[in-house]
């Protein structure tokens, strides 16, 4: 499988965010958009998902099944976690778990992967930021796609957690997906290659 | 489907833990009906014939309060971010929620309504209508109201926009609910119309709504 992102422009607010990018990411590598605040990595990664229009240019996944929009090949972890703080920390897994189809692991297997086993019948309200987080990444596990889209994954992890997102993210390449991340952090990934953006410019 | 039962649940679940939102509407529609005969003197059998009226307005207001929140939170915590690339198109989402609040919020007023009834004087003969033209006439406020939530969710204190924004929409679905009402009170063969007129109502809105409000969150999420 493939992702091909073929001469994409995004304009916000009549604003060029970017302008014909242009990048190919295979299965089994993980691309990492870096740069400075506002330069268009969280817009990339919602365009990916198919939150937000591309005014110009395309997407395409080669290898996909047909009839699937290249959203439901993908997990979005956006910057908000999407945790309901009255449910428990089991809860709101079970919850996306069933939601966006289940398939994946245990979600047992998927808290305990991310160091919540122990937190699991708490409210999520009273998890701290780096906790929220790791329930937020281990939902990525709980259902299998094949396109990881994260938007500064590691905020608040600490180095275990950072560890253990290292970890799902080898094995989901070892499998045949790839991931893409925003981040400002150094992440030690597997066939990582970093795309660096420009604010209201091209890729270098 | 299972997507679709899983998101109602879960709104269910949240709206039972939480409690406020629910808490606030049973709260407010108390409080409205029993400062009515407050205000308008002991007059038993004045009272008595508003009262359908009464309990129907005061049920619209109650329930509007928490539709504001409908897509909010979901939005604000990145929830709708991950529903919108989930299996189930938005439009299901749309109707799993509005479902969600008919049964977190319509139901509990409606259980409300007959004991309020009690305060109002209403006829005996009128609490089974009363009961069942609310049953069927609900579906149309939470329906109707989804479309208000989403092209509100990302105002800051929505709701009363939402009010303005659909209380013409709510008219036909009051009319004919009161008009039910009273027509049955008085036994005239009206009823079987208005009765049909409100079922159309509240059908038509779970067809069209989720559409509509199903757009409006697409452009809100950009």
């Amino acid at each position: 499988m493939k992702l091909i992102v073929d001469k994409l422009s995004v304009l916000r607010n009549s604003r060029p965010i970017f302008a014909e990018l242009s990048c190919t990411i295979e299965a089994g590598s993980s691309l990492i958009l870096r740069g400075p605040n506002g330069a268009g990595k969280t817009t990339l990664l919602r365009v990916i998902a198919g939150l937000l229009p591309a005014s110009a240019g395309g997407l395409r996944v080669e290898g996909a099944p047909p009839e699937t929009s290249i959203g439901e090949l993908c997990h979005y972890v956006g910057h908000l976690n999407a945790i309901k703080p009255a449910l428990t920390v089991a809860e709101n897994a079970r919850f996306w778990q069933r939601f966006l189809g289940g398939g994946g692991q245990q979600v047992e297997v998927a808290l305990a992967a991310f160091g919540l086993a122990g937190l699991r019948d708490i409210p999520a309200a009273y998890l701290s930021a780096g906790q929220k987080r790791r329930l937020t990444l281990a939902r990525v596990l709980l259902a299998p796609r094949a396109i990881w889209l994260l938007d500064e994954p590691a905020t608040a992890l600490d180095q275990d957690a950072e560890a253990a997102l290292g970890a799902a993210v080898a094995a989901r390449l070892a499998g045949g997906g790839l991931v893409i991340a925003a981040t400002h952090q150094p992440l030690d990934w597997p066939n990582a290659r970093d795309l660096r953006l420009r604010p209201a410019g091209r890729a270098a | 489907m299972n997507a679709f039962c899983q998101l109602v649940r879960r709104d269910v679940l949240i709206a039972w833990k939480e409690g406020g939102t629910l808490g606030v509407a049973l709260g407010f529609y108390l409080v409205v009906v029993v400062l009515l005969p407050l205000a308008l003197g002991p007059d038993l059998n004045l009272i008595a014939r508003i009262a359908p009226a009464v309990l129907w307005v005061a049920l619209l207001l109650s329930a509007l309060l928490s539709l504001g929140r409908l897509f909010e939170a979901d939005f604000e915590d990145g929830s709708l971010d991950v529903l919108a690339t989930g299996p189930l198109p938005l439009e299901a989402v749309v109707a799993a929620k509005a479902l969600a609040h008919w049964l977190t919020t319509a139901l509990p007023l409606i259980a409300l309504a007959p004991v309020l009834g009690l305060i109002l004087n209403l006829a005996p003969q009128a609490y089974g209508v009363l009961v069942a033209t609310m049953l069927v006439g609900t579906p149309a406020i939470s329906f109707l109201g989804a479309v208000g939530a989403a092209l509100t969710v990302r105002t800051r204190r929505g709701g009363l926009l939402i009010g303005l924004l659909l209380l013409p929409l709510f008219v036909p679905t009051l009319i004919f609910g009161i008009e039910a009402i009273g027509a049955a009170l008085a036994g005239a063969d009206s009823f079987a119309a208005s009765f049909l007129l409100l079922i159309a109502v509240s059908l038509a809105a779970i067809v069209l709504a989720p559409p509509a409000a199903a757009a409006a969150l697409r452009f809100q999420l950009q």
